[in-house]
C-alpha cells in the first residue's frame, strides 16, 4: 500500500530523511517510531504530498505523490500533528467542512458527523466556535474530523498527544475497528510506545533521519532480548535526549530570522 | 461544485462574525468621502468641472474594494499560520477548486464592502444618475473583487508570513489606488505616466464603475469589462498554479 525507497529529504544543511525504506502492506496498522526530531513528520509530509523529497521513490496506493498527487490525495486521510482546524468555525462546520471536501454523500456524513463527535464527547459542544476550545478537546476534534471519510490509507500523526487513557481507547478501539471491517491501513506515529505494542502489528524505528530496524513488535523485543517494546526502543535509540527538528513553521521562523541578519 | 460552496462559505462566515473588522474598513472611505469630498470641492468647481462628490464616489467605492479583496486574500497567510492551509492542500480536491472557492469567497465580501460604500456615499450626497444602470455597477463591483482578491490570494501563496504586508501596502496597493483615476481625473496626467497606468487593473475597474454610475467612462465600458474580465481570469490561472507549488 505504500512502497519507500531511499528516500531523502535535504534543508540547507540538515538531513531530515537519509536514505529510508520501508513498505507497509494493505491492512497493517503500522507504527512509525522514533525520537523528536527522528524525522517522522518531515516522512508522513512527503507521504502526503506536503513537501517534495529531495530524491527517492514513493508510492502511495500506486501513485507517486510528486506527480500523481491527486490520486494520491484521494487514497488517504490524516491527522496532524499540530492544529489545523479553523479556529472562527464551530466544531460542527469544521466536520462538516471536511465531509464536503472529501465528497462523503450528506446523509453518510452526518450520520459519522454525530458518531464521532459523539465518541470524543464533544457532541454538546458541537455548535461552540473552536477558539473556545481547550487544547485536549481540540485535538480530540482534530482525530475526529480525520475519521469522516474512510480512506484506503490513515496517516496518524502523534494522534493521542495528551489525551487521557479513556480517550485514547475509545479512539484506538474505533480505529482497529475501522481496520478490520474496512481494512483501512493505518500509519501512524507515538511517543506512548506501548500504544504502539498494543495496536501495532508492524513497527519502524526511526532515529537521526536513518530506520534503525523493523518488524512486528515481537520480533523486535526477541531481537534485542527485551519484555516490551518501550524497553526495546530505549536499547534501540539509547537514552540521549533530542532536540526537536525544526518543522514547517520552524523553518519558516529560521529563514526570517536569516533573511533580517 | 459543493466544494467550491464550502470553500465560499466559510470565507462569508468568517466575515460575518467579525463584524467590528467590517465596520472599521468603513471608516478609511469615510474619511476619504469627507476629507477630499468637501476639501476639494469648492476648487473642482470653479475649475469648471462640476461636482466632485460625484466624481470622487465611484473611486471611493472601488477603494473601499480593493482594500477589503486584497487583505481577503492576503488572509491565506493566516491560514498557513494557524495550521488550516495543510486541511485543504491535502484534500483531493484540484488546486484550480481552491482558488477559485478562495476568491469567489473574498470577492463576495469585498463586493458588500463595496455596496456597503455606495450607502455611505448617498449620505455625503452621491446620487446615481441612473437607476437602470445600477446592475452594470454592480457588474463592475463584482469584477473589481474578483480581480484584487485573486491578486491577494496569488501574493499569499509566495509569502510565509505577515512581515511583507507592509511592503505590499506601500508598494502595491497604495500606487493601485493613487494611480487609478480614483482620486483625479485622468487627463491631467502626462502621456509617460497615463501610458504607465493603463497598466493598472483598478484603472478600468474605477472606469467601468464611474460609467456605469455618473456617466462618462473615459475608454469605453466594454473595454473596461473585456480588461478585467481577462486580468481576474489571468489571476485566478496564477494563483492556481501557485497553490499546486505550495509546500508546509
Amino acid at each position: 500500500m505504500i512502497q519507500v525507497n531511499n528516500l531523502i529529504k535535504k534543508y540547507k544543511e540538515i538531513t531530515a530523511v537519509d536514505d529510508i525504506s520501508f513498505e507497509v502492506k494493505k491492512g497493517d496498522i503500522f507504527a512509525f517510531l522514533g525520537p523528536n526530531g527522528a524525522g517522522k513528520t518531515t516522512t508522513i509530509k512527503m507521504l502526503t504530498t506536503l513537501l517534495s523529497p529531495t530524491g527517492g521513490q514513493i508510492l502511495v496506493n500506486g501513485h507517486d505523490p510528486k506527480t500523481e498527487q491527486d490520486a494520491v490525495r484521494h487514497s488517504f486521510g490524516i491527522v496532524f500533528q499540530d492544529q489545523s482546524l479553523d479556529d472562527e468555525l464551530t466544531a460542527w462546520e469544521n466536520m462538516e467542512f471536511h465531509g464536503v471536501l472529501y465528497r462523503v454523500p450528506k446523509a453518510i456524513r452526518r450520520q459519522r458527523i454525530e458518531e464521532l463527535l459523539k465518541i470524543v464527547e464533544l457532541w454538546d459542544r458541537k455548535d461552540d466556535l473552536v477558539k473556545h476550545f481547550s487544547g485536549g478537546m481540540k485535538r480530540r476534534l482534530e482525530i475526529a474530523r480525520g475519521l469522516i471519510h474512510h480512506p484506503l490509507i490513515l496517516f496518524l500523526d502523534e494522534p493521542t498527544l495528551g489525551l487521557d487513557p479513556q480517550t485514547r481507547n475509545h479512539i484506538w478501539s474505533h480505529i482497529k475497528n475501522l481496520n478490520e471491517k474496512e481494512s483501512i491501513t493505518v500509519f501512524f506515529t507515538t511517543h506512548y510506545i506501548e500504544e504502539a505494542e498494543r495496536v501495532a502489528n508492524q513497527v519502524a524505528i526511526i532515529d537521526h533521519g536513518k530506520i534503525i530496524t523493523q518488524g512486528t513488535p515481537q520480533e523486535l523485543k526477541t531481537k534485542t532480548g527485551k519484555a516490551s517494546l518501550e524497553d526495546a526502543f530505549l536499547a534501540l535509540t539509547g537514552n540521549i535526549i533530542r532536540t526537536q527538528e525544526p518543522d514547517g513553521m520552524e523553518m519558516m521562523r529560521l529563514n526570517r530570522r536569516q533573511w533580517h541578519k | 461544485m459543493s466544494i467550491i460552496y464550502i470553500l465560499w462559505l466559510r470565507q462569508l462566515k468568517r466575515y460575518w462574525r467579525s463584524r467590528s473588522r467590517l465596520l472599521g474598513s468603513l471608516g478609511q472611505p469615510l474619511l476619504f468621502l469627507v476629507a477630499m469630498g468637501f476639501g476639494f470641492g469648492p476648487i473642482y468647481q470653479k475649475a469648471g468641472e462640476g461636482n466632485y462628490i460625484q466624481f470622487l464616489g465611484p473611486g471611493i467605492i472601488a477603494m473601499g474594494i480593493i482594500f477589503t479583496a486584497i487583505f481577503s486574500g492576503i488572509e491565506l497567510i493566516w491560514d498557513r499560520q494557524f495550521g488550516f492551509l495543510k486541511e485543504t492542500l491535502v484534500a483531493p480536491v484540484s488546486r484550480f477548486q481552491i482558488m477559485i472557492g478562495r476568491t469567489l469567497g473574498g470577492a463576495t465580501v469585498a463586493a458588500l464592502q463595496g455596496i456597503l460604500v455606495f450607502f455611505i456615499a448617498l449620505v455625503v450626497g452621491f446620487r446615481p444618475v441612473s437607476l437602470a444602470l445600477m446592475p452594470l455597477a454592480l457588474v463592475f463591483v463584482i469584477l473589481i473583487s474578483m480581480v484584487f482578491t485573486a491578486l491577494g490570494t496569488l501574493l499569499a501563496t509566495k509569502l510565509s508570513d505577515m512581515h511583507a504586508f507592509p511592503i505590499i501596502m506601500n508598494f502595491l496597493i497604495m500606487p493601485i489606488f493613487f494611480l487609478s483615476g480614483a482620486l483625479f481625473p485622468l487627463k491631467g496626467f502626462p502621456a509617460p505616466v497615463l501610458a504607465l497606468m493603463k497598466l493598472n487593473p483598478l484603472l478600468y475597474g474605477v472606469d467601468g464603475l464611474r460609467g456605469a454610475l455618473v456617466s462618462g467612462a473615459h475608454l469605453g465600458l466594454l473595454t473596461d469589462f473585456a480588461v478585467l474580465s481577462i486580468v481576474s481570469l489571468v489571476f485566478i490561472a496564477i494563483g492556481s498554479y501557485f497553490f499546486s507549488k505550495v509546500e508546509i
